[in-house]
C-alpha cells in the first residue's frame, strides 16, 4: 500500500515555517501556504499557485493537504445530519451538524472513542481508538458540504477533549487565528468532563467558551455515571472554575442529562443552586435517550419542563437543548460504533 | 494539580518485562484506592499513579508499566534508588470499606487493590486479577496466600497451571452464580471496565453496585 504524506492541513503557523525552513522554501511561503490551507478551497497543493512550481514539488514530495471527504451521511426529518468521516488509522469519527433558523451549529469529535467510560453514554462502549490530530478535528468543519453557513462550533462530539490536548488546541489556535479561520472564539464551546489540570491551562491559553458535563451534583452520584469523579471531584472542578477571572464576554455553562427518576428531584435543585452558588454560568439540560444496554431511561416532557422551572425559581438560568435527529443514529457513538464493526 | 514535594527513591525494581515497582519513604496519610501525581521535574505536568502499598508501610510504593513513547514512564524506568522525583499528594474517591465486595483489575489496575489488600481489607473479598501474560498477575503470590480460591488470577496469552485462561469478562461471564448482592469494583482500562459492567448490569446488577476507575 502506498504510504500516506504527511497532512499540511492541521499545520499552525509555526509549524508551516518549520516545514519551509527543512525544505529550505523562503520564509513568507509559510503563510501562502497558511492562507490557501485555511482561507481558500484548496484540496491539493498543485492549487496553491501563487508559491512556485519548485517549491509545490518540493511539498509534494513529503506533504499532502490531507482533507478527507466524509464517507457517510444520515439526515433526520429535522434537518440534523450525522455526518461520518474516516479517520487517519482508518476507524471512523462522527460529526453531528444542526441548522436552526440563524443558528448553524456543528459538533465535532476529538477522539475516536473515548477512555472516560461514562455510564450513559455510547462512545464509551467503543473504548479508545486513538487522539484526532488538529487536523482531523478541523476536517470535521472544512470537508462539511454546509461549511460555509456554519456560526457555531461546539468540541462535544466523540472523546473527551482535554484528553487530546494537543489536537484540540492546535485545532482552537487555527480557527480562530487571523492566519487561520479567523472565528471568534466566541462562537466555539469545548465541552469536558472536568479533567482539571488540562482544563486550567484551556482557560488560561484560549478564550473560547467552555462547557462542563455535570449531571448531578452529588458526589456519588456523579460518580456512578461518571468513573472521572473518583480523580477530579465536581467540587474541585467548581473551584478551579471560580478563582479563575473569566471576563464579560466568557461563557460557562454546565451540561446537564436528565435521567427518569435520578437527577431532577427538589433535593437536586436546592444542591444545583448551592454549589454553582457564585459562578456566572447557566445550564443545559438534556433529555436522556436511551443507549443500548443502559440501565437508564429518558425523562417525560414534563419532568423536564418542572425541573427547569424548579432551577430558574432559584435563579439558575436554565435551558432546555432540544433533541435532534431521533429518527437517525443522533447519539453520539451510534453510528461509527456500528462502522467500526463492520470493518 | 496538588503541590509537589521532593522525594528520594528508595528503589525501583522491574517484576516482569517492562513493569517497575517504585518506592520511597512515606510522609503522608491516605486512604487506599488513592493516587498520587509524579513528575521528574516540578515544572513537568504530573502523571498519576494509584499506590500500590498499604497505608500503615513505611513506603509507599508504585506500580507502573511503560509506554515506550510517553513522557514520564520511559525516564522513570531508568532512575535508581537515591534518585529523586517530585509527588504530590494523596487524593481521590476509589476508595472501598470493609464489607463483602469482588474487585476486578487488569494490568496495572490492580494497585488501588493492592493497597487495599496491604491494608486489611481484603478479608471478605474477592479478587479476579487479569493479564496477557502469567508475569504480570503482580503480587500473585501474596494474593494466593492471603486470599486463597478468593483469588482468581487469570491470563489471556499463555496457559498456565492454576490460572484461568482467558479475558476477565469471559471469566465473569462463564460464572453463573454471581453474586449479585455485593458491590463490584473495577480498575483498569476503559475497555475493561465498560465491558464488566456492561455485563453486570445486563445480570441484574443495579449500577450503583458497580464502582469503577479507570487509568486514562
Ligand atoms: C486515576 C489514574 C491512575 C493511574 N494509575 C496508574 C498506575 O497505578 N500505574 C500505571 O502504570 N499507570 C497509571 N495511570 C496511567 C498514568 O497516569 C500514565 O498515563 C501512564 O503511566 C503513561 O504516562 P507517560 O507519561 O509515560 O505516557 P504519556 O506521555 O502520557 O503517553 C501515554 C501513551 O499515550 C500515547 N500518546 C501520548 N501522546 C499522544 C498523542 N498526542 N496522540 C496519541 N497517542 C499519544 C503515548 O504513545 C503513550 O503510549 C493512571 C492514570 C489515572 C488517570
Ligand atoms: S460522555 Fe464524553 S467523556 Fe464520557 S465516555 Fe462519552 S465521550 Fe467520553
Amino acid at each position: 500500500m502506498e504510504e500516506k504524506r504527511e497532512a499540511l492541513f492541521g499545520k499552525t503557523l509555526n509549524q508551516l515555517e518549520t516545514v519551509v525552513k527543512e525544505l529550505e522554501l523562503p520564509r513568507f511561503t509559510a503563510a501562502q501556504i497558511a492562507d490557501w490551507l485555511y482561507k481558500k478551497d484548496v484540496t491539493a497543493i498543485e492549487e496553491m499557485t501563487n508559491l512556485s512550481k519548485a517549491a509545490r514539488e518540493k511539498l509534494t514530495s513529503r506533504f499532502e493537504v490531507g482533507l478527507s471527504d466524509p464517507v457517510k451521511v444520515q439526515t433526520s426529518v429535522d434537518g440534523t445530519k450525522k455526518y461520518l468521516y474516516r479517520a487517519r488509522n482508518g476507524k471512523f469519527i462522527e460529526t453531528a451538524y444542526m441548522p436552526e433558523r440563524n443558528r448553524h451549529t456543528l459538533c465535532v469529535s476529538s477522539q475516536v472513542g473515548c477512555k472516560m467510560g461514562c455510564l450513559f453514554c455510547f462512545t464509551a462502549k467503543q473504548g479508545f481508538q486513538g487522539n484526532l490530530s488538529a487536523g482531523e478535528i478541523l476536517n470535521q468543519i472544512r470537508s462539511l458540504p454546509e461549511r460555509h453557513q456554519l456560526t457555531n462550533i461546539v468540541y462535544m462530539g466523540m472523546g473527551e477533549p482535554f484528553d487530546n490536548m494537543e489536537g484540540v488546541m492546535q485545532s482552537l489556535e487555527i480557527l480562530t487565528s487571523d492566519y487561520g479561520f479567523g472565528m471568534s472564539p466566541r462562537r466555539i464551546t469545548v465541552s469536558t468532563i472536568g479533567i482539571i489540570p488540562a482544563m486550567k491551562v484551556f482557560l488560561e491559553e484560549s478564550t473560547c467558551h467552555l462547557a462542563v458535563s455535570l449531571h448531578s451534583p452529588f458526589e456519588e452520584e456523579r460518580r456512578r455515571l461518571m468513573p472521572i469523579e473518583h480523580v477530579y471531584s465536581l467540587t474541585e472542578v467548581l473551584e478551579a472554575i471560580r478563582s479563575f477571572p473569566l471576563g464579560k464576554q466568557r461563557r460557562i455553562s454546565f451540561e446537564y442529562i436528565v435521567f427518569k427518576d435520578l437527577n431532577h428531584s427538589p433535593r437536586h435543585v436546592k444542591e444545583l443552586a448551592r454549589i454553582l452558588n457564585g459562578i456566572r454560568c447557566r445550564i443545559n439540560l438534556l433529555r436522556f435517550h436511551p443507549v443500548p444496554g443502559t440501565p437508564l431511561q429518558a425523562p417525560d416532557d414534563a419532568t423536564l419542563g418542572e425541573f427547569k422551572t424548579a432551577l430558574e425559581n432559584k435563579g439558575i438560568v436554565t435551558t432546555i437543548r432540544k433533541s435532534r435527529g431521533q429518527d437517525i443514529y443522533a447519539a453520539c457513538g451510534l453510528l461509527s460504533t456500528k462502522e467500526q464493526q463492520v470493518i | 494539580m496538588k503541590s509537589l514535594t521532593k522525594v528520594t527513591i528508595i528503589s525501583n525494581l522491574e517484576v516482569a518485562p517492562g513493569a517497575y515497582v517504585l518506592s520511597f519513604p512515606r510522609s503522608f496519610e491516605f486512604v487506599p484506592g488513592q493516587v498520587i501525581g509524579i513528575a521528574m521535574n516540578p515544572a513537568d505536568k504530573p502523571r498519576l499513579y494509584s499506590i500500590a502499598s498499604g497505608n500503615k508501610e513505611n513506603v509507599v510504593r508504585i506500580l507502573y508499566t511503560v509506554k515506550p513513547e510517553g513522557k514520564l514512564t520511559p525516564d522513570l524506568a531508568r532512575l535508581h534508588a537515591g534518585d529523586t522525583i517530585y509527588v504530590s499528594e494523596p487524593f481521590g474517591g476509589f476508595i472501598c470499606d470493609e464489607q463483602k465486595a469482588v474487585w476486578v483489575a487488569t494490568g496495572t489496575g490492580i494497585a488501588p487493590f493492592s493497597s487495599m489488600f496491604y491494608s486489611g481489607l481484603g478479608k471478605n473479598k474477592t479478587l479476579i486479577q487479569g493479564n496477557r501474560f502469567a508475569n504480570g498477575l503482580y503480587f500473585r503470590d501474596d494474593f494466593e496466600k492471603e486470599m486463597g480460591p478468593r483469588y482468581v488470577p487469570s491470563c489471556t496469552r499463555e496457559q498456565v497451571a492454576g490460572v484461568y485462561h482467558g479475558r476477565v469478562l469471559k471469566y465473569l461471564s462463564e460464572k453463573k452464580d454471581l453474586d449479585l448482592s455485593v458491590k463490584y469494583y473495577l480498575c483498569g482500562s476503559a475497555e475493561m471496565v465498560v465491558d464488566v459492567r456492561d455485563l453486570l448490569i445486563e445480570r441484574g446488577m443495579p449500577f450503583e453496585n458497580v464502582v469503577a476507575e479507570i487509568f486514562f
